[in-house]
């Protein structure tokens, strides 16, 4: 319920419209990867997915932010389901892309932001592994790039109050580990297919 | 709550009810022709656009019934989505972000502010004076000179347009004018009638016998035979409202006629942006339609110009 006016009102604010570029809203396991230029990339991907897969789908969010605070708290864990990772003191234990192979496992479909941090500018920057990582150990798991665009105009990294612009998801077809297919070549396919989706 | 509800206001709610209802039989025997998919793609746009009619006509009549405050709110919130729509397709930059924040949520509710309380200094001057010298500042403020003249330019041109502009509409309640004291709302609905009905009329001219372009660069689907068929057309029936308005037959027809005229220099005008942009609509809130800003684009330049001389002449 909560969830549910979260995300209409996300969706308001932002005018989000969602483009599915060769890829369909089906009850599949799988990871959407983004490009992340803004705070509010996350929620507003969340929001732009069907009701019934946005249930199923969780974010992957940095713990560090998302557990500042006890707001910030409720939202993760409450309203976004979100699974936060460690960004900064990475050990065998905490390992992100364990927490993320676990999560899939449970049946979860996952929002990641491979650039690891917001970057301004429209094209993407190069890929941390993780992403690979995940579809050498997953290799059923179908890989989804999202461009989003607009949202570093609507909240622009070190501002905290959003101006009401009109935001694009671009969801494109999904891409899976080829045979033979070594880290960098993959994680540059991928970075090349997001940025495919920006419409200039 | 008052209503405001009189005799006009039903008949002419009346009239454009029964207006939809004919293109809704028009396009339902359109449908039942055979043709090729443009025809089909014809038909079904014509019908998303009687759809998007249907709630536009809802919506208004509503508004007018329930009241000026709620009047003047129903054009804010339309200023807003056009603005909203209008900035997303100017490139704007890093640097502009406190200034567009300024823009949507400070400077279009004063000023709607200023149309509510009847404040008409404030309301004439408060955005191309304060407005026009506090955004150039704000942007400067945050030092980027990037583009600078480009990037203010554009917002201020929004603003003029999508709230200045428009606002003009709603303005129309505050004029006192004699022995018209009361029925403003009707002067309102004149004027929003004729500006639409000159866009449909247009349209329908140029689709049936539309061969001459004026403009191909910019808009090819405005003809010499669209813009006087359906100029002319919905100045004569603009003329036919003369009883609801405070003016005499004859300068009813002008007046249809000049809102009519300036109507399509405002769709000719904010089509030369979408132009200059690439892009074919301002947005796709109102189905068959685009965005908002496709709709009252011809307002706009109508209003402003239509309630100068009302207010000039008439109070």
């Amino acid at each position: 319920m909560i969830a549910e006016s979260t995300a209409v009102l996300i969706r308001l604010l932002c005018g989000a419209q969602t483009r599915w570029v060769g890829a369909e809203p089906l009850f599949r396991r799988r990871v959407y990867f983004c490009n992340h230029t803004s705070n509010l990339d996350t929620v507003v991907l969340w929001a732009a997915l069907p009701p019934a897969l946005r249930r199923l789908t969780r974010p992957v969010a940095a713990a560090d932010y998302w557990k500042r605070n006890a707001f910030r708290r409720y939202l993760a864990d409450k309203v976004f389901h979100a699974l936060l990772i460690e960004r900064h003191k990475v050990t065998t234990q905490n390992n992100p892309v364990n927490a993320m192979l676990a999560a899939l496992d449970e049946g979860a479909s996952l929002i990641l932001f491979p650039e690891g941090t917001r970057h301004p500018g429209p094209e993407p920057r190069p890929f941390k592994s993780g992403l690979f990582h995940l579809a050498r150990k997953r290799p059923d798991t179908e890989f989804f790039p999202v461009y989003l665009d607009n949202l570093n105009r609507v909240l622009p990294k070190g501002e905290l109050l959003p101006v009401p612009l009109l935001a694009n998801v671009a969801i494109g077809a999904p891409l899976r580990l080829e045979p033979d297919e070594d880290k960098a070549a993959f994680l540059e396919r991928a970075r090349l297919a997001v940025w495919a989706l920006h419409q200039p | 709550m008052n209503l405001y509800f009189d005799t006009q206001i039903v008949w002419l709610f009346a009239g454009v009810v029964a207006l939809l209802g004919l293109a809704a039989v028009v396009s339902t025997i359109l449908a039942r022709r055979p043709g090729g998919p443009e025809h089909a793609a014809l038909v079904e746009n014509l019908r998303a656009r009687l759809r998007s009619w249907w709630i536009m006509v809802a919506i208004i009549f509503l508004t007018i019934v329930a009241g000026e405050i709620f009047t003047v709110i129903l054009f804010a919130i339309v200023s807003f989505l056009a603005l909203r729509e209008f900035i997303t397709m100017t490139p704007t930059h890093r640097g502009d972000h406190r200034a567009l924040f300024w823009t949507f949520f400070i400077i279009t509710p004063l000023h709607y502010w200023y149309v509510g309380t009847h404040w008409f200094g404030m309301f004439a001057i408060f955005i191309p004076v304060y407005a026009f010298l506090f955004i150039p500042l704000r942007s400067a403020l945050a030092g980027e000179s990037e583009r600078y003249l480009e990037r203010t330019a554009k917002i201020q041109w929004g603003l003029m347009v999508c709230v200045y502009c428009l606002s003009h509409v709603p303005a129309l309640l505050m004029l006192p004018i004699e022995g018209y004291e009361g029925e403003n709302a009707k002067l309102l609905l004149f004027l929003v009638l004729v500006v639409q009905l000159s866009d449909v009329l247009q349209y329908v001219f140029g689709k049936t016998l539309g061969r001459r372009p004026i403009a191909p660069r910019i808009s090819p689907n405005k003809t010499w035979e669209g813009f006087i068929g359906g100029v002319l057309t919905a100045s004569l029936l603009g003329a036919c409202l003369w009883k609801i308005t405070p003016y005499t037959p004859w300068q009813t027809f002008g007046l249809a006629l000049l809102i009519a005229l300036m109507g399509f220099a405002g769709g000719l005008v904010m089509s030369a942006i979408k132009r200059d942009r690439g892009i074919k609509d301002y947005g796709v809130l109102l189905p068959g339609h685009g965005g908002m800003m496709d709709r009252i684009d011809s307002l706009c330049f109508a209003a402003p110009i239509f309630f100068h001389i009302t207010r000039y002449y008439f109070t």
